[in-house]
Parts: structure tokens; C-alpha cells; sequence
């Protein structure tokens, strides 16, 4: 049992209440409280794909070391819910706390743990809080008492509510009246050893706290964002929620009382593709937000943005497939469907951020990488990142220029008549596999070209010549292989310098580095490698060639990217170890730790080596 | 913005406005259509440079080829057309739009996004080569073929059919036409009054396919559609700068309907005195004229004042794919207030 001596700062708290209860808002201004005090902390919204009357969880992490996986027992329980209170308490720490409504049926409970039952209906009765309003308040007395009982500075969940109801005094003032009486109470009443306490400040006044949805729209604005179709579908749709939120705030022409970006709900996903598609061709920075059953249906129109080399970007928040899946849990399941996309042979630039920061910056940057390399760009985040509030430093301004790749308008065409250059739509002038490209609009009599998803010539020529064909493939390849030099690079420490490493990429970083951590501190050195994009760039293969014994840690059931690396690297095949699985729940450090520890005894790590 | 340092080439001849050669069969009704457009989009006078071509998959699609070779075109998806030409419209408004669909293109696997861009009214001239039947992949019913219909390979159509004319007044188009390639005066000024239309432009023709479904009994032959044709009105298109002189036409057999570029089209009464701008009439002729298979040509509908989906994004006038990297990216200090905002 992992007995912690030390709970300052260290502790987790989960939430069980019924989903349309108004928990939400009580949950997010318990974390934002603790934010705002300046304490590392993080919550996971784990929630029913329904609107109303099923049972939703929030799992709060305090940690002062910064850790953000998902713990797999909890401190404190707070328990609103009958139906789900049995199986809850079982994985409950020992010493911990439950705090629960005296409606609910407690069942028989580990001696060490202390339960304090919450008076809510009384607690409001004395606050004279009307009927209609009851379900909703009844929350903030959960607030109120754990603010007492770990500490939470009361003037930080005002400040929060302030923010949260935009200063409207006739909302904060009964949210406020409830949470000051059941602090009261709980002082009064609450009578068990404090131990899990909150002890501030620790963290720079610079940091914010958004969750990746957000960051991916605005860091998308910022990369001088045109056009963007979307359909609804968890978890992606913030991303769309969030341009229409700061477009008139980031892309209002004031001058000319124009806006700058363009967004439309189109009718499915096969429309939402289709516009951006046809906008990235016309010239217009584009970008469609989807989870994985939509990009099941943009995979035809993928492929033909491939092969006929038009520009956009797809942000896939993924949730848990195959089919409808579980729409509201997490997975890094779509990594191999992402990266070969579509019938006949096809890559896909894909970036994986792990972070709000590069959700902003991929936000950006994919948008860069598309115009230069004339390729859809696909960006894998998930729903752990993309839905819930992560606290990160705060968003940096782009530090390239907007990069719009080989457009040329009628000036640079001219040029290129004028100098006899030969000027074709699929013409590798440069040698580079990159061809200048002309867009509607260009009224130089000869910028126009025919674009197809048949077999062209360099020309645009409709074409079914073998040669003509191959070469294209080929041009199209050696292309994509270009850009590795222009993707994120991995993330590498490799202090260890050991024989063992592990891979991981997206939001699976937050357990992994926890887990080496956890590995260093019982002796065992672990190098770590953060794959950010595919095409892989040099340093993956050196990795991979520096190590025995690698494990790859992923949220899916084959290891995709496991399997991806043996296909690219075969020889350094033998060495990967898949550590991956998925049921709806992202990793945590101590699942990691064990699968790893059973590998490595597998292998009788250590004993032949000391 | 700098002004482009050559100029366009003015004295435009018929010429300028010609495609590749086609490649469909010989007789096809689809390059009689793809001959009217050449006609009207040069009688109009626009450059060739101002129009970008879209289409789907089928014979319909690549004629999008046999016209207009120096206009960008994109030859895209099957049944996606539409959401293909609605982004990139968006890049310059200034542009006109033609999108060239068949009835499998639309009917079948395109009727969702068909029915999608009429009801967000993007400026659009949507032409539907209609011939009851899948050429590419020979002689299949599409669902625009007549319940009986007998083809070669597929024995009886089981199946009723849909009116493209129809779906496009039940999902609010603002320009809903139909016309017969035998008929190429009519598919001329239709596409005349079309282009200059400032939403959507439906333009259902009957285009017979001479090698699958050109038999004499079917309601897409040439010999049916000469037999049959009933024209709505007798109708001609003129341009903003002309001047209308209806001494040609006797006093009340005219009607008349101004566009939104100050064009207007002329109606002169045939049997019916028909009204283009009266939606409930024209469903209600449309529903008659599915029941007895009348070939009812010309303008359904019309309404040149519905708003198109520009007019609902506030855009500018100047090209949105021109706008300069500083246009499109907020300055440093914006950052610092979104940063502050998340505190």
C-alpha cells in the first residue's frame, strides 16, 4: 500500500454527484479556488454521455510536485449519489475522508476512514434557499465544507464565483450565504484529523488555467485562422464554440467593420470537410474540429485533399471507438486511422500535442505546416485534454511569421514568364517536391488550373500515364518525408542515460513522467521520449538505437504507436514493449508502474545487471 | 493592396470562354449544356478569370472540363460539389460560381448537401444535368429515373422519383428553374439570369443520355422532351447596362423581374400567366406537373431579395485570401488581455 507520510499539498479528492445537478459549476469553482491560491492542482470531469440523472464524477488532484495523471484511489470522497456510493468508497485510500448528504445510505466502511454526514437540506433551510433552487445550491454546501475542512481560502471562491457569474450579485450573494454557513458548520462539526490540507503559495502569478479546446481555437486564431466548418460531436465541439467566442474578439476588422474568419455549422461531417477543403484550396487558412466518428467521414475527402494537395488542418479531440464508443470518455485510439487516412497510398502529417501551451502553439503551427507542405495537417488531442482545465504558463505569441508557403499571385507568375520559367499547378520547380500554387481569384490568364482526384500530369492534365502516375506518388512521398525537418520535435531527458526508456506522446505524458519519477525514486533509471509528430523526425531513431528495452505507453488497446515505430524502424522492432490499454479512463502512474515492474521482471532486469 | 502590375485582356471573343474537347459521347445533352454556358457567360461579358467551375463524379462532372479553360475549376467528390464551392467562394465574393452535378450526383448521393447550400443561399449557379441514369458505370437508375422505367441491364425501376425542382423549393431556394438541352435558347438565358443572381440558382435540365436512356418512352429522351416540352413563359435576360425596349412584346403579356445587379428578367406570356415570384403557385404547378409528367420548363422561382450568406458573416469587400499576414493575426498586446482573461 503506498503510504504517504506527508498529505500538505498531496492529496486527492473525487466527487460523485448526478449529472444536471449544477455540480459542474461547484466542482470548477473548488479548483479555480485552489488556483487562484497559488497550489498545483488539476481536475478530470469523467461525465454520461446525458443531460440529466446519471451519475457524473470529478476527480480533483492536488500536487504540489505538479503531477497531473489520474490517480486510481481517492483521499476525500464526496458523495451526493445512492446509486454509486458502494462501489465509490471502495476505492477510497485508507484515512480518508467521506463526506456525504445525510439522505444517503452509507454502507459498512474501513474503520480508518472518517465519515461526516452533510446536513444539506437543513444547511439550506436555514439559508431560506427557495425550492426551485435547492439541487443547485445544494452543491455549493459540499464548497463550503471542504473549503473548511483543507483549507480553501473563502475570499478565492468568491472571487471565482464573481468571474463565474459575471459580478451578478443576485447569483454570488445565496452561492456565497450557503458556502459561508456550511463552513461554519463544518467547523463546528468536522472534528477528524485535518491531514489533507492546502498550504500556499507555490506557483508563479503568470500561470493560467483553460482547458485544450480553448487554447486549440485561440492558438488557430493567432495563426491567421479564415475559414472553419464544423459539426457537433463530443468532445471536439468546444474547439468550434470557442472560435465562435473570440473570433469578434480576436478578428473583428474594426476599420472596415469586417470580420476576418469565417465559421459555419455545416449540415454533417462530410460538409464540414468539404468546405474547408474547398476554402484551403481557394486560399483561406482552414481548419475543422471532429472527434473520431466524424473523421471517419472525412477519410474520402482527406484523401483527396492529399492527393490534389490542398492545405487545412483536422483537429481530432478523441473519444473512446470503434463506432459510437463511449462518447464521453478518453482514448488515444486514433492514431493509426489518422496517419494513413483514406484509400491507396496516403500520409498524413499528425501532431499530438500533450499540453493547453501546445494546443495554442499547435494551434498555430499546423496551420503553418499545411500552407508549406500543401497537406492536410492532423492534430490527435483527446478528451482529457481537450475538455478538462489544465493550469499551464500562459500562452506564447507565435515566434515565426504567418508562413503562406509557394502562393504566388499574378506578379510572381509574370516573374516566372518573364524569366522562362515553366509554370505548372504540379510542377516540382524547386526540386523539393513542393510546387507553386495559384488560387481563385489570380486574374493572370494562365494561373488558372483544373483541380481532380483523378491521375494528373504536372500540369493538372487528366492523366491515366503510368510514368506520370509513379512520379507523383513518389513526388508526394518525398514531400512528406521532407517535413520532419519542420514538426515538433520530441521532447527527450535522458539523465538516466540507461539501457531502459519509454515512449509516450499526448495527454498519456501526464502518467508516464510520473511513473519514471516513481522508477528513479526506488533506484530505476527510465530515459523518456515525448513523440510530438509524425513523420518522425532523426532523434527518434536515435533514441530508439540508444536503448534495450523500450516501453511505449499509450491510451489504446494494440499499441498503436508501437506498432507504427516497428514499422518504420524494424530493426529496433524486438525492443518495444507495448504498455497500453483502455477503458474509458485515461493512465495513471501506478498502473504504469506495475505493468512496467511485470516486464521487467519478465526480463529479470537488475538481477543479471547488479 | 498593390494592384496587379499586367492587366486582364480586354476584346474578349467567344474563344477565350471555350473548354478542352469533351470526351462524352457524341449527341450527349451535357455539351449542349456545356455550349450555353460558353454563350452566356461570354454574351455577359464577365472574364473568364471571374469564374471558378466546381463539380461532383459522373458525366455530368467532367464537362466541368469541356468549358470555361481559363477559369479555376475543381472537379472534387461525389455529391459533394457543394461544400466544396461554399468554401472556396468564401476566398473571393467578387467570384462567380458555377457547379455543374448530375441527378446521381445530386439526387442520390448529393441530396443532403443539394438541399444545404439552397437553404444557406450561397451565391451559386447549381446546374443539374439531369438524365435518369448513372452513365459511368452504365446504365444504372438514378433516383431522378420514372417508377417503370425499363433499362437494358436493370430490368423495371421499382421505385417513385424525386423532383430535384421540388427538394429545391422545400429547402428555400431563392432561384429554382428547369429547362430541356433541346432547348438551348431557354438553358442560355436561364444561365444568364443565374449568374447574375445573388443566392443559389437551381437549374434543373433534362440532358438526355444517349447511350443508356434515350429510348422514346422515357421522360428523359430527347424525342419525350421535344414532344413534350411546355414552356412556363418565353424568357430574356437583360444586363444592367441595356436598355429594355418592350415594343416587341404586346402590353400585358409581359412580366418583368429585376435582379439584385439591376438586371432584369423579361416574362412574356405563353398559355398560362405565370408569376416566377410566387412560391405557393409554384409548388403547386410543380406537384401538378409531376402527376400528369409534364415537362414544364423555365423560371419556377424566384426571389432576388432573399439575403445570401455573405450578407450574414459581415464580409469585407476586399478579397478574403488577399488579406496581408497582418490582417489576419491580433497584435502581442491582444495576447496579453486572453493570458490576464484565464487568471
Amino acid at each position: 500500500m503506498n503510504k504517504k507520510l506527508n498529505y500538505i499539498n498531496e492529496f486527492g479528492v473525487k466527487f460523485s454527484t448526478v449529472n444536471g445537478s449544477g455540480s459542474a459549476t461547484a466542482n470548477s469553482t473548488i479548483l479555480k479556488a485552489i488556483f487562484n491560491m497559488g497550489i498545483p492542482v488539476s481536475g478530470r470531469n469523467i461525465f454520461p454521455s446525458n443531460i440529466q440523472g446519471m451519475p457524473t464524477w470529478y476527480s480533483m488532484r492536488v500536487s504540489e510536485k505538479g503531477y497531473l495523471g489520474r490517480l486510481e484511489k481517492d483521499d476525500i470522497l464526496v458523495c451526493l449519489n445512492q446509486k454509486v456510493i458502494n462501489n465509490d468508497i471502495k476505492r477510497m485510500n485508507p484515512g480518508g475522508i467521506l463526506l456525504v448528504d445525510t439522505e444517503i445510505t452509507v454502507p459498512k466502511i474501513s474503520k480508518e476512514c472518517c465519515v461526516f454526514r452533510m446536513p444539506i437540506d437543513q444547511i439550506l433551510n436555514e439559508c431560506k434557499v427557495p425550492a426551485y433552487l435547492k439541487t443547485y445550491l445544494a452543491n455549493m454546501v459540499y464548497v463550503g465544507i471542504l473549503a473548511e475542512l483543507i483549507n480553501i481560502e473563502v475570499d478565492k471562491i468568491e472571487l471565482v464565483l464573481n468571474k463565474h457569474f459575471k459580478n451578478r450579485k443576485n447569483a454570488v450573494e445565496p452561492n456565497m450565504q450557503v458556502v459561508l454557513r456550511s463552513h461554519e458548520w463544518s467547523k463546528n462539526n468536522v472534528n477528524c484529523e485535518k491531514r489533507f490540507k492546502l498550504n500556499p503559495p507555490l506557483i508563479s502569478e503568470d500561470r493560467i488555467i483553460v482547458d485544450g479546446n480553448t487554447a486549440a481555437a485561440i492558438g488557430a486564431l493567432y495563426g491567421g485562422l479564415q475559414f472553419s466548418a464544423w459539426y457537433p460531436i463530443t468532445p471536439a465541439t468546444g474547439i468550434a464554440e470557442s472560435l465562435n467566442e473570440y473570433i469578434p474578439k480576436l478578428r473583428f476588422d474594426e476599420e472596415n467593420s469586417t470580420n476576418t474568419c469565417v465559421i459555419v455549422q455545416a449540415e454533417d461531417e462530410l460538409a464540414s470537410i468539404g468546405m474547408v477543403v474547398g476554402a484551403g484550396w481557394a486560399g483561406l487558412r482552414s481548419m475543422t474540429a471532429t472527434s473520431g466518428p466524424g473523421l471517419c467521414l472525412m477519410a474520402e475527402f482527406l484523401g483527396l485533399a492529399y492527393f490534389a494537395e490542398i492545405p487545412l488542418v483536422v483537429w481530432d479531440v478523441q473519444r473512446v471507438g470503434p463506432s459510437t464508443g463511449l462518447p464521453t470518455r478518453t482514448s488515444q485510439g486514433d492514431l493509426s486511422f489518422a496517419h494513413s487516412l483514406s484509400h491507396g497510398d496516403t500520409n498524413f502529417i499528425i501532431l499530438i500535442p500533450a499540453n493547453v501551451q501546445e494546443c495554442f502553439e499547435f494551434g498555430w503551427k499546423a496551420l503553418d505546416i499545411a500552407e508549406k507542405f500543401q497537406t492536410p495537417v492532423i492534430i490527435l488531442s483527446d478528451l482529457e485534454l481537450g475538455m478538462n482545465e489544465w493550469i499551464s504558463r500562459g500562452f506564447e505569441y507565435p515566434d515565426s511569421e504567418i508562413d503562406r508557403g509557394k502562393v504566388i499571385w499574378e506578379d510572381e507568375l509574370e516573374e516566372f514568364i518573364s524569366k522562362g520559367i515553366k509554370w505548372g499547378r504540379y510542377l516540382d520547380i524547386d526540386k523539393d517536391g513542393i510546387p507553386y500554387r495559384t488560387i481563385p481569384g489570380n486574374m493572370h490568364p494562365k494561373a488558372a488550373y483544373f483541380t481532380r482526384g483523378t491521375g494528373h500530369d504536372e500540369f493538372a492534365h487528366y492523366s491515366e500515364d503510368p510514368g506520370e502516375w509513379e512520379r507523383n506518388l513518389n513526388r508526394l512521398r518525398m514531400k512528406y518525408d521532407s517535413a520532419k525537418n519542420s514538426v515538433p520535435v520530441p521532447i527527450v531527458s535522458q539523465e538516466a542515460k540507461d539501457q531502459l526508456g519509454l515512449i509516450s506522446y499526448g495527454s498519456s505524458d501526464m502518467a508516464a513522467i510520473e511513473a519514471i519519477d516513481q522508477f528513479t525514486a526506488d533506484g530505476i533509471g527510465i530515459d523518456y521520449m515525448r513523440i510530438r509528430a509524425i513523420p518522425f523526425t532523426g532523434t527518434v531513431d536515435e533514441f530508439l538505437t540508444h536503448h534495450e528495452h523500450i516501453f511505449v505507453v499509450e491510451c489504446n488497446r494494440d499499441g498503436q504507436m508501437k506498432d507504427i515505430l516497428s514499422k518504420q524502424y524494424p530493426k529496433h522492432g524486438e525492443k518495444l514493449i507495448s504498455i497500453s490499454h483502455i477503458n474509458g479512463l485515461s493512465l495513471s502512474a501506478e498502473w504504469i508502474k506495475k505493468e512496467i515492474t511485470r516486464h521487467l521482471q519478465d526480463i529479470n532486469y537488475g538481477k543479471t545487471k547488479i | 493592396m498593390e494592384k496587379p502590375k499586367f492587366r486582364i485582356m480586354e476584346n474578349l471573343t467567344r474563344q477565350d470562354y471555350l473548354g478542352r474537347p469533351s470526351t462524352l459521347c457524341k449527341g450527349c445533352g451535357h455539351n449542349s449544356i456545356s455550349n450555353m454556358i460558353i454563350s452566356a457567360c461570354y454574351e455577359l461579358g464577365i472574364p473568364p478569370e471571374k469564374f471558378v467551375k466546381f463539380s461532383g463524379i459522373g458525366c455530368s462532372s467532367k464537362s466541368a472540363a469541356y468549358f470555361l479553360k481559363k477559369s479555376f475549376g475543381f472537379n472534387g467528390l461525389h455529391g459533394r460539389m457543394p461544400s466544396i464551392a461554399e468554401g472556396a467562394l468564401f476566398a473571393d465574393t467578387s467570384l462567380k460560381g458555377i457547379g455543374i452535378s448530375g441527378d446521381g450526383d445530386t439526387a442520390n448521393i448529393g441530396l443532403s448537401q443539394f438541399k444545404h447550400i439552397a437553404r444557406r443561399n450561397v451565391p451559386l449557379v447549381y446546374i443539374v444535368e439531369n438524365n435518369g441514369v448513372y452513365g459511368l458505370t452504365k446504365g444504372q437508375f438514378s433516383a431522378t429515373a420514372e417508377k417503370g422505367l425499363k433499362l437494358k441491364r436493370q430490368g423495371e425501376n421499382p421505385y417513385l422519383p424525386v423532383d430535384i425542382a421540388m427538394e429545391a423549393l422545400a429547402a428555400n431556394a431563392s432561384f429554382v428553374a428547369r429547362s430541356f438541352a433541346g432547348d438551348p435558347k431557354q438553358v442560355k438565358e436561364l444561365i444568364k439570369a443565374a449568374i447574375s443572381h445573388d443566392g443559389t440558382a437551381i437549374i434543373d435540365i433534362v440532358s438526355p443520355c444517349v447511350t443508356f436512356n434515350n429510348q422514346d418512352y422515357s421522360l428523359h429522351s430527347y424525342s419525350w422532351g421535344k414532344g413534350h416540352e411546355a414552356p412556363l413563359h418565353e424568357l430574356e435576360f437583360i444586363p444592367p447596362r441595356d436598355e429594355i425596349t418592350i415594343d416587341d412584346f404586346e402590353r400585358g403579356t409581359l412580366r418583368e423581374v429585376t435582379m439584385h445587379d439591376g438586371s432584369v428578367i423579361l416574362f412574356k406570356k405563353l398559355e398560362r400567366d405565370y408569376d416566377p415570384t410566387n412560391r405557393t403557385e409554384a409548388i403547386r404547378l410543380l406537384e401538378e406537373a409531376i402527376r400528369r409528367n409534364w415537362l414544364i420548363t423555365g423560371l419556377l422561382y424566384v426571389d432576388p431579395n432573399t439575403p445570401n450568406i455573405y450578407k450574414m458573416y459581415s464580409m469585407g469587400k476586399e478579397p478574403l485570401n488577399r488579406l496581408p499576414p497582418e490582417k489576419i493575426r491580433p497584435d502581442k498586446d491582444t495576447l496579453k488581455n486572453i493570458n490576464r482573461s484565464f487568471r
